[in-house]
């Protein structure tokens, strides 16, 4: 393990769990104003759909990809439509994977 | 067999159905973070030490896209700070516990896991008393299934060389497609969600992925005034929400 990865890991350890420990170390009882608890509610939301996004329209990081031959923009549209049709989480994989790999076999 | 035993025993069983759904979840982390460049130990040291899955997926996509250290420490805390409202919420059932029960139970403390002990909880007809053993059987069945589960796509991604070139990245754009479809079940929900993509795609140029925490905080800020608009006039063209 090289020293970036341990600080990487280390660093993602303490912050994650402080996070999970700092209420539980205090003890009292801790209220959180509605509009903070309604805020954290759309977190996990934002920031997947913020990595999802890129990774469909510019799957080589730079420049944007909106072409027939691009595997990802088409697997992830499958797997939006898998997702909303059927609400699992598996299905959404294994069909999404299906697609791209066709996809990439068919126009690749 | 010792109630407490037999406490921490259902508490595992009821999180089984949660162990099926993080499964395929670990060995895509595993056999992704070699193929990204991670060591074998670092990956295997992630699952153990850091125990957060969507932080360690994006951490992961962050270090396969070059990105440093500090945009992945920020991002890790921004994605793992819903974690503050769940020990926020079980707060009241462990703070008669002594701190060598409340530092394990934290560090395990996962979505999952949350779901499962918090409907135990609010169950007034089991006693208090071993409820923390019932919560702790559900963390152990979390983290050895994760922990095991990391392993395995390990050994998957370093069996087959060239793994990389597969597309495996795909995996992890289906895996949070499946994650955040289904949770866009109100309006302002769907509003963050196109918020931050439009945000994420025209801020993408930005340096250290800056361009991800902006995008980030707008969904967030669109969702909250999405709310009010909503709230301020309600008109009857929703779709009923389906409840989980």
């Amino acid at each position: 393990m090289s020293n970036a990865e341990i600080v990487l890991i280390v660093g993602m350890l303490l912050i994650t769990f402080t996070i999970r420990y700092g209420l539980f170390a205090v003890g009292h009882r801790v209220r959180f104003s509605p509009l903070l608890s309604r805020a954290l509610s759309y977190v996990p939301v934002a920031v997947l759909t913020a990595i999802v996004a890129p990774a469909m329209f510019m799957p080589d990081g730079q420049h944007w990809h909106l072409a027939l031959d691009n595997a990802y923009l088409f697997g992830g549209l499958a797997a939006i439509a898998i997702a909303a049709a059927w609400r699992n989480l598996l299905a959404t994989i294994a069909g999404g994977m299906l697609v791209f790999v066709l996809w990439r076999w068919l126009f690749g | 067999m010792s109630s407490r035993f037999k406490q921490a025993l259902l508490g595992a069983r009821d999180t089984i159905p949660m162990l099926v759904g993080a499964a395929p979840f670990g060995i895509i982390f595993g056999t992704l973070a070699v193929s990204s460049g991670l060591s074998v130990a670092a990956t295997l040291a992630m699952s153990i030490f850091v125990f957060a899955g969507s932080a360690q997926f994006i951490a992961v996509s962050l270090i396969a896209s070059g990105t440093g250290l500090a945009v992945i420490l920020v991002t890790t805390f921004v994605v793992n700070l819903r974690h503050m409202l769940y020990s926020a919420s079980l707060l009241p059932y462990v703070k008669h516990l002594p701190q060598r029960w409340r530092v394990p139970l934290a560090f395990w403390l996962t979505d999952e896991t949350y779901a499962i002990v918090q409907n135990h909880y609010l169950r007034t007809q089991v006693p208090l008393e071993h409820k923390h053993w019932y919560f702790l059987g559900s963390c152990l069945a979390m983290y050895s299934n994760w922990v095991a589960c990391t392993v395995i796509g390990v050994l998957l991604g370093s069996s087959l060389p060239g793994m990389a070139g597969w597309g495996l990245d795909f995996a992890m754009v289906a895996t949070f497609i499946g994650i955040v479809v289904p949770s866009l079940r109100s309006r302002p929900m769907v509003v963050a969600a196109l918020v931050a993509a439009a945000v994420a795609l025209l801020a993408h140029p930005l340096p250290y992925k800056l361009g991800l925490i902006l995008a980030a905080l707008a969904g967030v800020i669109a969702g909250l005034l999405a709310e009010r608009l909503n709230s301020a006039k309600p008109i009857d063209l929703e779709v009923p929400n389906e409840q989980r």
